[in-house]
């Protein structure tokens, strides 16, 4: 019993979501795709370590739901998209999430991508035939 | 016999819909990314499709990790937008075709693309976005419908083992050739959506690739082939997690003339934590 590994395992600061991921973290994100469904947000509001009794989502699983701690169940194999279903409604965006993944503020995070477009003009401008309005 | 009027790429950013449905279009933020759509719309009034197939990834709306096919076709005479968790208002419904879908699986499967067929299957922002991107917003329960039908096809880019670059390409051909072969003169186009350069998790989030992005949408337009070199996780590491999406652009592109003449071309960054771009390709053949 091995997890064979992979190219991207060597790409720095990123964790690929595939089964060596996706396995030990199934129930946890089973639990965050429930939450498309109103009903199961409301049921899980009203007695959230139930919910998670529910979907035998436990142990570390279990504190990083109750704790609302995001940046954890990312760690622990939440998927990006799963996990949005869940923060997303309680503020955390998945820009927040990916600043505190660096440990930088959500502004520093959306500067740093405003940072990209600034010199947009000039590479597009080098390339042929690009739409400028 | 039906026809491929050409391909449309478009990224599906759940922002997108959002500033659609609160009608910041023509925000500073926003200003530049929405007028970049406006040839694209002017095309799609010049040529009038019957049928967009609109190729896309689910991000954990219609499809859980239970399931997870790599390739799936959606075969109904409707698909219904929903809530993905964020409470926001769905779209109106989509109407399919699903005599032309049946046999669109049908060729596939016998090209040897052994694709599952869903007969049920809800649309989420991968596929609504771009729609409203080119044609405008119709919500739920408005009493608007949308003015072309649409198939969905879905390919796995969320759970890994995903398809490689290559094989969106042979997936293209071969829907190419399935389209081609339908007895009926439906007039499709293509959208291939998603990318580009995003990584939303992982201490490397926030990154953004411009210069792989154009190189991409350069070698997109003439040369496609060109992406087949590189492994998912050679694509990954230049483009990010999330950017893999871009592979199903070459869904699109397989599926047009190698000499399909290029229309449009835009691109803009970041919207959220995105490179965005948007291709127009014209098949020669069209006459309009």
């Amino acid at each position: 019993m091995v997890w064979r590994s992979h190219e991207y395992d060597d790409i720095p600061g990123t964790y690929v979501f595939d089964g060596r991921r996706a396995h030990p973290s199934y129930e946890l994100n089973k639990l965050l795709y429930s939450f498309n469904e109103e009903r199961n947000r409301e049921s899980f509001e009203q007695d959230p370590a139930a919910y998670c009794d529910q979907f035998g989502v436990s142990g570390d699983y279990k504190t990083a739901v109750l704790e609302n701690d995001f940046l954890r169940m990312l760690r622990l194999g939440a998927n990006i998209y799963y996990m949005a279903k869940m923060a997303i409604p309680r503020g955390v965006s998945v820009q927040d999430a990916g600043a505190a993944f660096q440990g930088i503020s959500t502004e520093i995070f959306k500067d740093n991508l405003l940072s990209h477009g600034s010199d947009l003009q000039q590479k597009l401008s080098e390339k042929e035939g690009y739409w400028h309005g | 016999m039906a026809s491929i009027l050409g391909g449309i790429t478009s990224s599906h950013i759940p922002a997108v819909g959002n500033a659609i449905a609160e009608g910041k279009t023509q925000e500073p933020y926003w200003k530049r990314f929405f007028d970049g759509y406006e040839p694209a719309k002017a095309w799609l009034d010049a040529v009038k499709p019957d049928v967009l197939i609109v190729v896309y990834n689910d991000h954990g709306l219609n499809f859980f990790l239970d399931k997870v096919p790599t390739f799936a076709l959606g075969c109904a005479d409707v698909y219904e937008n929903a809530d993905e968790g964020w409470g926001l208002k769905p779209v109106a419904p989509f109407t399919g075709d699903a005599e032309f879908s049946w046999h669109l699986a049908e060729s596939l499967v016998e090209q040897e693309f052994d694709i599952c067929t869903c007969q049920e299957m809800k649309v989420d922002h991968g596929f609504v976005n771009p729609i409203r991107a080119l044609y405008g917003n119709r919500e739920e329960g408005s009493g608007d419908s949308w003015p072309i039908k649409t198939i969905p096809l879905a390919v796995n880019t969320v759970q890994h083992p995903v398809p490689s670059a290559a094989r969106c390409l042979k997936l293209g051909q071969a829907l190419g050739k399935a389209i081609e072969s339908y007895p009926e003169d439906l007039r499709v186009v293509i959208l291939g959506t998603g990318g580009m350069s995003h990584q939303l998790q992982g201490e490397r989030a926030g990154l953004i690739n411009v210069d792989f992005d154009l190189e991409c949408m350069e070698r997109i337009i003439s040369e496609p082939e060109w992406m087949t070199q590189f492994s998912n996780a050679e694509i990954m590491a230049q483009a990010g997690t999330e950017g893999i999406e871009t592979i199903m652009w070459l869904v699109m592109r397989g599926a047009l003339a190698d000499d399909a003449k290029l229309i449009h071309k835009h691109y803009h960054v970041p919207i959220s934590n995105t490179g965005a771009g948007v291709l127009v390709l014209e098949n020669e053949r069209l006459s309009y």
